[in-house]
Parts: structure tokens; sequence; C-alpha cells
């Protein structure tokens, strides 16, 4: 039955990536204009002198990557290129490859965003879940308020007071980067503490602005659960409070979270690309940015190609460990 | 004669509301012997529940309990602290849930909640023992591996009863065990109820709305209205000569086969709780009420043997 399941589930991830891959082939085509024409276009308006017969190298850049071809010779070519992991060479930075430029990219940000996502989603879950438990210790009510404000601020707020306060006025941290520039990276202590030391304010950026949203979150889960049945049961059979608490009320609170973090893990880059901005740190999200700002196509391509498939992914991921925390859900059909 | 397991005098449940004290429970007094069964009856609201809660000291705020005194086996539950009232649940009084539906955690398996029922009161859980709570309700061992949504109602009620019996309680308070249940069903679950408490020779507290099936099960009723308990007897000698005019209206109430009549139910509503006239909690809907029952409330007293009533018209009856 389990096995059922995987299957109905890989199946739709499978079709996602089809869908995005060809999404991803298509919306640039459609967009009206030809982005090698206006690429050389703004290259002569900004340089001085003239670069030379504009057609002639429009058709050979046409050629080179391969954008003379009947449409569906494209697309073939473009599967082929996704299956090998190829993504074309970045324009702005040409010879340099999207892939690699991906590559160098990701590490940074699944580093800072996925752990302060979720250091945030796990401390935000737990103390919201306390903020709504009636025997939680008393200090837990302090943090309502402070929950509450948080979940109302945007991440680039919060960023650009972190970095006018921890950055310039007291010069506590670095005010962007992702390590420092005198140093050579390798595996040593120096270089995890210059990483962690830059990383330390963009990452609490982004846990201040998400713990709010989880913790009040939690909060409303809980308190529905705590009118359930089985609450008052656990409590009639004389079970310790924190036992409840853990196995009764957040077990089952759980699963409307798990969605949202699956989400916000999958929306990572887009949701802090003005976090790395601010901060100008080396991840996807600054990647992107730069690759916009430069009209950067296939780089922009590759990235968006990149995250929906990371988004599939972690959704299919989570379509694996529902069941294991809500045995419900291999029964339904959904 | 042995001494009463639970000794209740004055038991009141007060919910603080915007319109005042609303007394869910009013000063009600019994004595529960060991092995005896009570049932206790009364319309949607009168009480049944909070009293089931109060007497596990399971009200929530804004709830509040007070009580002359409340005793189960001897000690007095309202002065027990946090933790000797945790290990006194379920191991000397133990409930079956209004919503025996939706009592088991949805994510965890039928064993693991015996499991942690053992685990909580200190006491080693192993499948030998669980399967042979399942046997004693009638349930299969495989059960134990199952998921709550994997089960029917009323194999979920035989769960919920198999868990009140496991530590050998010596009150078990039963709230509707079967009121979702069909009929068949119905009497199937109350009969085990019947014969696993008097295998383990607890005494119990029937809730329920069903006056006939009641009078099959319980040695003695309780009849409460909008708070109160307004009579107490042996259920035979209640049905047979009911003296309060509410349960005469309960017992008018039930169909009969012999005799083919129009649906009679009670004319009117309980009183609001909040808002309570002084006088007799039942003369807005009582045919008999008289200048005496507007201006002074009935208190309980003896009217039979073993049979209480309040009613100020109980020895006319
Ligand atoms: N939190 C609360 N605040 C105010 N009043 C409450 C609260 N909880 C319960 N009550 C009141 O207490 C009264 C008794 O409720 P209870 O659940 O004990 O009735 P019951 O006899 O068990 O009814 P049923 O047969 O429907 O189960 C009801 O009138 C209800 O409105
Ligand atoms: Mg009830």
């Amino acid at each position: 039955m389990y096995l059922d399941y995987v299957i109905r589930r890989f199946s739709i991830t499978l079709l996602v990536f089809v869908l995005a891959v060809s999404i991803n082939f298509a919306l640039p085509r459609l967009t009206p204009g030809d982005p090698v024409e206006q690429q050389l276009n703004q290259l002569i308006s900004t340089s001085s002198g003239s670069i030379g017969d504009v057609k002639a190298i429009v058709e050979s850049y046409r050629a080179r990557f391969g954008l003379d071809q009947p449409v569906w010779r494209q697309y073939l070519d473009y599967w082929g290129m996704v299956l090998r992991l190829d993504l074309g060479f970045s324009l702005a930075n040409y010879p340099e490859r999207v892939g690699e430029s991906i590559a160098a990219a990701m590490p940074w940000t699944l580093g800072l965003l996925g752990m302060a996502t979720l250091l945030s989603f796990a401390v935000g879950t737990l103390m919201g879940g306390m903020l709504a438990w009636p025997r939680a210790p008393r200090w837990i009510g302090w943090f309502a308020a402070p929950f509450l404000v948080l979940s109302a601020i945007p991440y680039f707020l919060i960023g650009v007071v972190l970095l006018f306060v921890g950055a310039i006025v007291y010069r506590i941290f670095p005010a962007g980067g992702g390590f420092p520039f005198d140093m050579t990276p390798g595996f040593d202590g120096a270089t995890i503490l210059g990483i962690a030391w830059h990383a330390t304010l963009p990452a609490l950026s982004i846990i201040l602005a998400q713990i709010g949203a989880w913790a009040i979150g939690m909060r409303g889960m809980i308190v529905s659960v705590l009118g359930e049945d089985y609450i008052m049961l656990a409590e009639a059979k004389g079970l310790s409070q924190r036992r409840i608490f853990l196995w009764y009320a957040v077990r089952n609170a759980l699963l409307p979270q798990l969605t949202k973090l699956a989400l916000t893990l999958g929306h990572l880059v887009s949701g802090a690309i003005l976090v790395e901005v601010i901060f100008s740190y080396p991840g996807m999200g600054y990647r992107l940015y730069q690759a916009i700002q430069s009209k950067d196509f296939f780089v922009i391509q590759g990235i968006v190609l990149i995250l929906s498939m990371s988004i599939a992914l972690t959704m299919f991921i989570l379509d694996l460990l529902y069941p294991l925390i809500d045995p419900r859900i291999t029964n339904k059909r959904s | 004669m042995s001494a009463p397991v639970l000794e209740i005098a004055d038991l009141s449940v007060r919910y603080r509301t915007p319109k005042g004290p609303a007394f869910a429970v009013d000063s009600i007094g019994f004595n529960l012997m060991p092995r005896e069964r009570l049932g206790l009856v009364g319309e949607s609201g009168s009480g049944k529940s909070t009293t089931v809660l109060a007497l596990m000291r399971m009200i929530r705020p804004p709830g509040e309990i007070s009580a002359r005194h409340m005793r189960l086996e001897g000690r007095d539950v309202l002065a027990l602290s946090t933790e000797e009232l945790r290990r006194t649940r379920f191991a000397r009084m133990s409930l079956v849930p209004q919503g025996a539906m939706s009592s088991l955690n949805p994510v965890l398996t039928i064993g693991a909640q015996f499991a942690d029922l053992f685990a909580a009161h200190g006491q080693k859980s192993d499948t030998a023992r669980i399967a042979k709570l399942l046997a004693r309700v009638g349930l299969p061992a495989h059960v134990s591996s199952r998921f709550p949504h994997e089960l029917s109602g009323g194999m979920k009620q035989r769960v919920c009863i198999a868990l009140a019996i496991a530590l050998t309680p010596a009150v078990i308070l039963a709230d509707e065990p079967t009121s979702a249940l069909d009929v068949v069903v119905q009497k199937q679950v109350l009969a085990t109820l019947g014969r696993v408490q008097q295998e383990i020779g607890a005494a119990i507290i029937l809730i329920g709305h069903d006056m006939a099936l009641m009078a099959h099960f319980v040695d003695r009723i309780g009849v409460m209205y909008a708070g109160r308990l307004v009579e107490t007897g042996p259920v035979k000698s209640v049905f047979a000569a009911p003296k309060h005019p509410y349960t005469k209206m309960l017992i008018g109430a039930l169909p009969s086969l012999t005799e083919k009549r129009a649906f009679q139910g009670i004319p009117g509503v309980p009183p609001s709780l909040t808002d309570r006239p002084p006088g007799c909690p039942f003369q807005t809907r009582c045919p008999a009420a008289d200048a005496r029952c507007r201006a002074e409330a009935p208190a309980l007293r003896q009217v039979g043997a073993a049979h209480d009533a309040a009613c100020h018209f109980a020895e006319a009856a």
C-alpha cells in the first residue's frame, strides 16, 4: 500500500518536472523580442564606436545557441541539455557555464537559508505550541507579543535594520559577503569561523522574519487541538504533561506546519533573494538578482528551473514523510 | 456493610461567564458503594458530563469546582496534589469518554496508547498484557497494531473500555459510552462494559439519555435537571413510583408498544443556568407548580426506601 502511494506521488513529481522544463523552455520564446538582439543592442548603445555588422553577429549567436533550428528541434535539444545537466553558457560572464555558476551559489543558499529556516521552524513551532499550552512555564508568555510583531515585519526590513545596527553603527559583524575576502577558503577552523561570522546577520534576519509566523501558526493549531477529545482522555489517563504536549498535541498539530515548511524550503531562494542582496551573500538569490540585472538569460532560466525542481523534490520528500507522521494519509486519495 | 468508594457532598461546578456564574452542577451529593451501578439521566445540558469531569477534577477554566467533600476510597480528591491526582486517574477512577470515536490519538497505534497508560503509572507493558485486555472486551490481539482510523466505532468504544479497566480502578465513569452506536452494537458494548466491570469488581457511574437501556443496566438511578440531582433511588422503585414530576415525564416519554399514541415530549425549556429565579428550577415546566414552588426551592429528601426526591409534592405523588 505504501508502495502504491510512493509510485502515485512519484509520477506526480515527474509530471511537475516535465511541465517545469517545458514551461521553462517556452516562456522566453513566447516573450516578445529576441534576447540576443536585445543584448547586442544594449551593448552597442552603451559602448562608443561601432561593433560591426549587427545582423551578422546576431546570426552567428543564434547559430551558436541553436536558435536557428525549428522549435521542436530546439525543444528536444533543450531536454537533452537538461538531462545532461548542461544548462548552457552565461551570457554576461561568457564562457562561464550556467551549471557551474549555480553549483557555486547553491551551497551558500542551502547552508545559510536552509539552516536558518529549519532552525526558526523548530524553535518557532515548539515555542508557538507552548504559547497555547495552559501548563507551560510562565516566561513563555513574554514571547507572545514579540512573535506577533515579528510575524508582521518583512524579511528585508529586518535585514536592513540588522545590517545598520550590527555592521554599520556597531561594526561587530561584516556588512556583506560570504567569507572574508582576504582568505582562501579551506576546510579549517578559521574558514568555518569566518563563514559563520558572515552568516550571522543574514541568518538572524531570516530567523527573526520567520519565527513569528511559525509560532503564531502553531499556537493556533494547538489551540484547536486542545479541544480534541483525545487530549481530554490523555489527561484523564494520567499521562504526564510533557507526554501529552509532545505526543498528543504537537504530533497532531504538526502536519499543516510541515506543509508550510516544505513550501518555504521550496521557495527558499525566491523568498530570500532580498536578504542575500542586502548582505551581498554569494548564494542563488544574489546570483539570480545579478542575472536579472544583466539580462543574463540562460542563468535566469537555469536558476528558475532548479527552483521549480527543488520545490517538486521537497514536496515529494515530504509526501514520503507524511504517512510516517500521520498514519491516516496513505488511505486518503488526494 | 462496607464503606462507599465514592462520597460526594455539595459538589458544584460554576462557569464564570460574562452574564455571571453559570451553575452547570449545583450542590449535588450521593454515595457510591463498591460494585454498585449508578445511572445518571437527564436531558442535554443538565450537567451529567460536567459532574463526571468534576469527579476526575478535569474542569478547565473558566470552570471552578467546589464541594463539601469529594472522597474516593476515603481520600479527598480535591485535596490531592497535581502529582497524586495524576497517579489516581485511571488507577483508582477511570473514564470511558462521551466521544469515544474521537478520544483515541489518531497518530498512535492502539498498542502505544495502552503502553503510555502503563508507563504513566510506572507499570511494565507487554504485548501479552495488552492482548489479554483486548480479549476481555472481545477484540482480537492484532487490534493492538492498528491505528484508530482503521477501527469501527464499536471497536473504538471497546478499546476505550479496555483502557478504562486496564489498571483495575475502583470506579469507572462511563459517559454515554454507546450513544454514537447503532442499537445492536449499543447493547453488545453495554453488555461488555457490565461484564468487565463485574470481573474487576469496580463500581460504575453510567450516563445516558436512554431510560429504557439504563433501566436494564443499573441498580440505582439519579435524575438530573438544570445541574441538580432531583431524584435518586433504586431503579425498580423509581420506575414503579417516580416521585418528581420531571422523572414522571421522562418515564412517560418512553415509547410504548402496547399503546399507540402521539410521541410525547416534555414541553418547555430548562431554566437559564446564570439567571436563576428563586424557587424550584422545574417550576416553569411543572404542571403542579404553585406559589410555594415559586418561592422556595425543595431540598432532596427521603421519600421511600433509599429513594430521595426534591419536590414539595413528593409525598403526595
Ligand atoms: N465553558 C463553559 N462555559 C459556560 N458554560 C458551560 C461551559 N461548559 C459547559 N457549560 C454548561 O454546562 C452545562 C452542562 O453541560 P454538560 O456537558 O455537563 O451537559 P450534559 O448533561 O452532559 O449534556 P449532554 O447530554 O448533551 O452530554 C451546559 O448547560 C453547558 O452550557
Ligand atoms: Mg454529556
